[in-house]
């Protein structure tokens, strides 16, 4: 493999029963999860249903208590966190936030802030950036490490509906082109059920998962999300323009 | 120029230089509390030192090593809250130092100038062990800077990409253990965090990027051991007092200097 790129079949990475103990809460229980080449799975879960346990655990940022984790030989993996605070003493601009990396041609920073739509901050104060921008900014960071596997927590938390649909065009674009594996937490339901390939539901445990239409019919789906997930059905339903 | 001052003069230039940019990550990183807290338990180290028959400046590096891991310890068992901890720890390391110099009496332990630095005092043994551990200590941060630098942005994100974070975070405790032994001979216990935090602070409105804001600090902490001497030497001040007092100074002068709006 002259690129190193990771072909073999298998998942790039996986959980087999997985449990993760905070304290006395159970966060996780028995989870099992898989994440191949080329495709793009959804987590989602209500707030505090493990979902960014179970990405740390996939990391290696957090031990599991039970179960183990496996990932491909020599994975490359690009992460963007929740949230990302630059405290204000700190002068960091993107460039040089870009440049950590550990590629540092400006113009190869430049191209990729290009390609997630965000080229005209590449001068600015990290910590002057909008909710929007530093979501892309981070995406930029993560795919200059020409990641195998990207795993995005809660991308859009704190951007607009409007941001939203566009980045979640942005993600597939980018599961398209350069074939990676994508793991994406969210919470927010209706945008994600449209974009991805496959959806594990979690609330501690994996409530049920698979395609994003079946998941969306599933029970366990239906009594987690409640109202919610009624919303969503009418959502798609309002865009279908079929009246009944 | 008398060689005491010319004394005074390098050590001190050589001890804010290195202030100054470890401060900066102090600053940054928000550990002024933790600063004041090694530096507190440096008399204890004073004390160690004489009592165990060795230099005082290795019984400092080690009473601030010793109780850095005791505070790394007492935070992951999540009793009390960090601040907390860190009162208890400085004021406490602080009075079992001045208990066990009162008992060193006899060997004229001049408490004042471990308190408050005695810089006029200085001598060229004494800038041997600043120089050569000012010359240690600033390779070791440049050496873990980048690392340094991914683990204030985001620890897990510097994680992810390679950063071996324990090992970093050890060597920047001996390294700022380090620092507060250099510095006690200048400012003194009570000051040390002072040389810290203010040259770093007065440098922060300056800088671009990470690396201006430690030359910049560097360069304010000199500036105010210069002003610093000056005072002490026409008006009779305390040393290490006058230092710090030139280094707000400072920080107040940048805070009126204009800054052109920083566009795109």
């Amino acid at each position: 493999m002259s690129d190193g790129a990771i072909t073999a079949p298998g998942p790039l990475v996986s959980g087999i029963g997985i449990e993760v103990k905070h304290g006395r809460r159970t966060v996780l229980d028995n989870v099992d999860i898989a994440i191949h080449r080329n495709e793009l799975v959804t987590l989602i879960g209500p707030n505090g249903s493990g979902k960014t346990t179970l990405v740390r655990v996939l990391l290696g940022l957090e031990k599991p208590g039970k179960g183990s984790v496996t990932s491909s030989a020599d994975l490359r993996v690009g992460y963007t966190p929740q949230s990302l605070t630059v405290d204000r003493t700190l002068p960091l601009d993107v460039q040089r936030f870009l440049a950590m990396s550990g590629i540092s041609d400006p113009e190869i920073l430049q191209k990729t802030l290009t390609s997630v739509g965000a080229s005209a901050v590449f001068n600015q104060e990290i910590r002057l950036l909008s909710g929007g921008e530093l979501k892309r900014v981070m995406l930029a960071r993560a795919l200059l490490r020409e990641p195998d596997l990207l795993v995005l927590d809660e991308p859009t938390a704190n951007v607009d509906v409007h941001g939203q649909t566009e980045f979640y065009e942005l993600i597939r674009k980018i599961r398209d082109e350069r074939g990676c594996g994508i793991l994406l937490a969210s919470h927010d339901l209706h945008l994600v059920m449209s974009a991805t390939d496959r959806v594990v539901c979690l609330n501690g445990h994996v409530c049920c998962s698979g395609l994003p239409d079946a998941v969306s019919r599933d029970p366990a789906y239906l009594e987690l999300f409640g109202e919610a997930a009624s919303a969503v059905a009418f959502y798609s339903h309002d865009h279908d323009h079929h009246h009944a | 120029m008398p060689d005491f001052v010319l004394f005074a003069l390098i050590a001190g230039i050589g001890v804010a230089t290195v202030m100054g940019a470890t401060g900066v990550f102090v600053v940054w990183r928000r550990m002024a509390y933790f600063g004041d807290t090694l530096a507190h338990s440096a008399l204890l180290g004073v004390a160690v030192g004489f009592i165990a028959g060795i230099d005082v400046n290795i019984g400092i590096v080690g009473v601030c090593l010793f109780i850095a891991v005791g505070m790394v310890y007492l935070r992951s068992q999540r009793h009390l809250a960090e601040d907390t901890l860190l009162g208890i720890l400085a004021h406490s390391s602080l009075a079992l130092g001045l208990v066990a110099v009162s008992f060193l009496s006899a060997l004229r332990v001049d408490l004042m100038s471990y308190l408050f630095g005695d810089i006029l005092a200085i001598t060229p043994t004494d800038i041997g062990w600043v120089y050569g551990g000012g010359t240690v200590a600033l390779g070791v941060l440049a050496w873990l800077w980048k690392d340094l630098v991914a683990i204030t942005v985001h620890e897990d994100l510097a994680r992810t990409e390679g950063v071996n974070i324990i090992r970093t975070q050890i060597a920047f405790m001996i390294l700022f253990a380090l620092v507060i032994a250099m510095a006690m001979k200048i400012v003194g216990i009570l000051l040390v965090t002072a040389l810290l935090i203010i040259p770093a602070a007065a440098a922060r409105r300056f800088a671009r990027t990470p690396e201006q804001m430690a030359i910049f600090a560097a360069v304010a902490g000199s500036i105010a051991v210069a002003l610093g001497l000056q005072g002490s030497l026409l008006w009779d001040l305390p040393s290490g007092p006058a230092i710090v007092v030139a280094a707000a100074l400072i920080f107040v002068v940048t805070l009126a200097v204009p800054i052109r709006a920083r566009a795109g």
